[in-house]
C-alpha cells in the first residue's frame, strides 16, 4: 500500500484538474470492479455487484482526488505570476514553496517586500518559473498548479503534500484488494471538487443513490504544541467522526464502526472536528437524505505542503472497512 | 427589432429578483414565431425550446438571468418615505442620490441624502448604509404614500437606456459604447434572444430565461433539474473594471471592453467544464473572433447551481463584459455583444456527443 499512497500524493491533481489522478487510480482498480465509470464531473465511480446472499445494502465510498491549489490571475511584464487560491490556503505557509503546473512546469512562490504590520495575503505573493516577460511565459491565465514534495518514510509517519485526501484514495483501492466477497452493493467514489465544495460527491451521489455514504477523509488532530484541543491524534488509530462543522453522523453508521472495530480488536478513536467538512455532508443530504459517516485518518498540518500521517492508522483504516463490509449491517 | 433594440428594450425592462414578469413578457413577445414552445415554470423561469434538426440526440441548455439587482419596499414611515432592503448585492455608497421606480405603477422616487453644504465632521467621509436610507416618492403623510405603494413592492433605478461616446471621425470604425441598467444581464438575456431567432441547432436547445440569479441562482436550478441537460451554457454580463491602474500597479483587469466575450474558468461558484471550454476556444480560432478568460475567482453564475444538479451537467459561462455593474448604470461595448453571438452560435453549430465524450 505505500507504494500506492506515494504514486497518489506525489501526483497532479487540484481541483477541476483531476485527469491524471483519475488515470492513475483506474490503472490501480482495473480487475477490482465489475463496472467502472466516469460521470460528467469527472468523478470515477467503481461498481461491486452484491455477491453472497441477501441482506445487502447500497452502500457509497468517497474519498476525493483532488487537492487544494493556486489559480493563475495575471501574467505581469516581467513574466511573473498572480494567484488566487483553488480550495482553502493559508498564504504565508505559500513563501518558499514549490508548485507544479499540469505539464509538469515548477513554479516557486515569492513574496514582495515585507510591512511587518501587515498580515500576508495573496496580492502579496507571485510565482517565478523563470520567465523573462509576458510574451515569453508559458503559462497563462486560469492555469491551475498544486504543490510539490516527495513523500518521506520515517519510523511510523508518512509526510507528504495532499494526503488530504489521496491517503483515503489509497486506503479506498486497499479496501478494494483485500475485500473478498461482499452482501452489499458497493460504489467506490473516486470524487472530484470536494475542495471547492464537495460539488463531486453531491452530484455522485445523486447517481448512485446510496442507502449508506461514508466519506473517507483527513481529520485535524489536537496533539501538537498549542493545538486547538481536539481529543485526535496520530497513531491511535482511525478516527470515527462524531461531528463536523457540516455533519452530524447518522449514529448507526458511527456505532457500525465503532462494534466492527471492537470485534476485530481494531483500535479507534472518536472524533468531533470543529472546522471544515467532508464529502459525507453532501451524501447525507442527496434526495431524501442518506445515512452518512466518515472514516477518518488523523493528519497533522493538513493544507500545508507537509502533511503528516501515522501508517499504523492507515493501515487499521483498512482493516476496518474490510470488517465492516464483509458482513450484513443492521443500522 | 436587431440585437441593439432587443438590448435597449431589456435594459430598459422591470425585473427585480422575483419581479421579473415585466421583463418575461418583454422577451415572450420578441421570441413569438422563433421557438417552438414556451413555458414558465413554478419560479417564474421562461423555458424556450427551440427544436433541433433531430441529427444529434441532445438537449442544450442555455441560461440568462432575467432578473436586476433592485430595491425591496419594507415600510413606509410617518413622513411618508419609505424604508427599504436591498434585492441582490448593491454597494451602499452607489445608492445615495438615485432615482428609482417604484412597484407596478413606476411610481419614480428619489433616495435622499443630506446636501453637501449641512455635512459635518466625519459625515463627508462615512458611507451611509442602507438601513439610513430612504426613498422619497414625494408624499407628505405615510397615508399619502400608502396610496402610491405598498411595502413588499420592488424598485429599480430609473436608468434609461442609450448610446455613448463621440462619433467616429471620418474614416474610423466607430466603437459602439452603451449604457443602461441592468445589463447584468439583459446582455445574456439579448445574447440569448438572438442564438433563438436563428436557424435550428443540430438538437433541441433549452433557452431559460431565469429568475432569482441575484439572490442565490435559484431559478436555474430548477430549470435544469427539469430539462436534465447533456451540456449547459450561462451567457452573462459580468465585471470589467479595465480602468486606468495606478502608476506602478501590473495586474489584470477582470475583464476588458472590446477584447471580446469572456470564458470562465474558475469562479466562486464553479470550475468551468474543460471540454466545453476547449470547444469555444476552437470555435474562436475557427471563426477568428477575439476572446478573453475572466479572471478567476470572482463572482458566481447560474452554471454554478446548474452544474449540481441530478448527477452533474457540464458547464460553462461566456460573458460579455459590462463596466460598473449593480450600480444604477453599466456601460457595454456592442461589439462584445456581436461576438458573444457569433461565438456562442459557432459553438453550438458545432457541438456533437463527441465533444462531450470523456477524456
Amino acid at each position: 500500500m505505500k507504494d500506492t499512497i506515494k504514486k497518489l500524493v506525489e501526483a497532479y491533481g487540484p481541483s477541476g484538474r483531476e485527469e491524471q489522478m483519475r488515470a492513475l487510480i483506474r490503472e490501480d482498480i482495473e480487475g477490482l470492479a465489475d463496472e467502472i465509470r466516469v460521470d460528467a464531473m469527472g468523478n470515477l465511480i467503481a461498481l461491486r455487484h452484491a455477491r453472497g446472499g441477501g441482506n445487502g445494502r447500497r452502500i457509497m465510498l468517497a474519498a476525493h482526488m483532488d487537492e487544494i491549489g493556486v489559480i493563475i490571475t495575471h501574467v505581469d511584464e516581467k513574466g511573473f505570476l498572480r494567484f488566487s487560491n483553488v480550495g482553502g490556503l493559508y498564504p504565508p505557509i505559500l513563501i518558499g514553496g514549490r508548485v507544479r503546473f499540469a505539464d509538469g512546469r515548477i513554479g516557486v512562490i515569492g513574496v514582495e517586500r515585507r510591512d511587518p504590520d501587515k498580515q500576508i495575503g495573496f496580492e502579496q505573493l507571485f510565482i517565478d518559473i523563470g520567465a523573462e516577460s509576458r510574451e515569453d511565459c508559458p503559462v497563462k491565465v486560469g492555469d491551475i498548479a498544486g504543490f510539490v514534495r516527495p513523500m518521506i518514510e520515517q519510523g511510523h509517519r508518512l509526510i507528504s503534500k495532499t494526503m488530504d485526501d489521496r491517503i483515503g484514495c489509497a486506503v479506498m483501492i486497499e479496501t478494494m484488494r483485500r475485500l473478498q466477497d461482499s452482501p452489499h452493493e458497493i460504489a467506490f467514489v473516486f470524487s472530484t471538487q470536494e475542495e471547492v465544495g464537495t460539488r463531486g460527491a453531491q452530484t455522485s451521489a445523486w447517481d448512485v443513490d446510496p442507502e449508506i455514504g461514508i466519506a473517507i477523509d483527513v481529520t485535524g488532530t489536537g496533539d501538537t504544541p498549542k493545538s486547538r484541543t481536539m481529543a485526535v491524534r496520530l497513531g491511535a488509530g482511525p478516527a470515527i467522526k462524531v461531528r463536523d462543522a457540516g455533519m452530524l453522523a447518522h449514529p448507526g453508521v458511527k456505532n457500525w464502526m465503532a462494534d466492527r472495530a471492537e470485534e476485530a480488536g481494531i483500535p479507534y478513536q472518536f472524533e468531533v472536528l470543529e472546522g471544515g467538512s467532508t464529502d459525507a455532508r453532501a451524501i447525507q443530504l442527496t434526495r431524501g437524505g442518506v445515512a452518512a459517516g466518515c472514516l477518518s485518518i488523523p493528519c497533522r498540518y493538513v493544507h500545508t505542503p507537509s502533511e503528516m500521517v501515522d501508517y499504523r492508522d492507515v493501515e487499521g483504516a483498512v482493516q476496518l472497512l474490510v470488517a465492516m463490509l464483509s458482513k450484513p449491517v443492521d443500522l | 427589432m436587431n440585437t441593439l433594440e432587443v438590448l435597449e428594450k431589456l435594459s430598459n425592462a422591470f425585473g427585480p429578483p422575483g419581479g421579473e414578469d415585466p421583463t418575461r413578457d418583454a422577451i415572450v413577445e420578441i421570441l413569438r414565431g422563433h421557438v417552438d414552445e414556451m413555458r414558465v415554470d413554478a419560479l417564474g423561469n421562461l423555458i424556450a425550446l427551440k427544436r433541433g434538426t433531430g441529427r444529434y440526440p441532445l438537449k442544450i441548455m442555455l441560461a440568462a438571468h432575467m432578473d436586476e439587482v433592485g430595491l425591496m419596499i419594507m415600510g413606509v414611515e410617518s413622513d411618508g418615505t419609505l424604508r427599504f432592503h436591498v434585492a441582490g448585492g448593491i454597494d451602499d455608497r452607489v445608492l445615495l442620490g438615485k432615482v428609482v421606480l417604484v412597484g407596478p405603477d413606476r411610481v419614480p422616487g428619489v433616495i435622499g441624502l443630506k446636501p453637501i453644504h449641512l455635512l459635518r465632521g466625519n459625515e463627508r467621509t462615512a458611507v451611509v448604509k442602507t438601513d439610513a436610507l430612504r426613498v422619497d416618492i414625494g408624499a407628505e403623510s405615510k397615508e399619502a404614500a400608502g396610496k402610491q405603494v405598498q411595502p413588499g413592492q420592488h424598485a429599480v433605478f430609473a436608468t434609461q437606456f442609450g448610446p455613448l461616446g463621440a462619433p467616429a471621425a471620418a474614416g474610423e470604425q466607430a466603437r459602439t459604447l452603451v449604457k443602461g441598467k441592468a445589463l447584468d444581464d439583459r446582455a445574456g438575456c439579448t445574447v440569448l434572444v438572438e442564438l433563438l431567432r436563428g436557424e435550428p441547432y443540430p438538437y433541441d436547445v433549452y433557452g431559460v430565461f431565469t429568475t432569482q440569479e441575484e439572490i442565490g441562482s435559484r431559478g436555474a436550478r430548477v430549470a435544469a433539474h427539469a430539462i436534465q441537460p447533456q451540456a449547459a451554457f450561462a451567457l452573462e454580463g459580468t465585471t470589467a473594471n479595465d480602468l486606468p491602474q495606478e502608476e506602478g500597479e501590473d495586474v489584470s483587469p477582470s475583464t476588458t471592453l472590446g477584447h471580446g466575450p469572456a470564458i470562465t474558468v474558475m469562479d466562486r461558484s464553479l470550475l468551468a467544464d474543460r471540454r466545453l471550454n476547449d470547444h469555444l476556444i476552437a470555435t474562436a480560432g475557427e471563426l477568428g473572433i477575439a476572446y478573453q478568460f475572466k479572471q478567476p475567482g470572482t463572482g458566481g453564475t447560474d452554471a454554478g447551481s446548474i452544474h449540481l444538479v441530478g448527477a452533474g451537467i457540464p458547464s460553462t459561462v461566456v460573458s460579455v463584459p459590462c463596466r460598473y455593474i449593480h450600480s444604477p448604470v453599466a456601460i457595454l461595448d456592442v461589439d462584445d455583444l456581436q461576438n458573444a453571438v457569433k461565438l456562442m452560435r459557432g459553438a453550438l453549430d458545432r457541438l456533437t456527443p463527441d465533444v462531450l465524450a470523456q477524456a
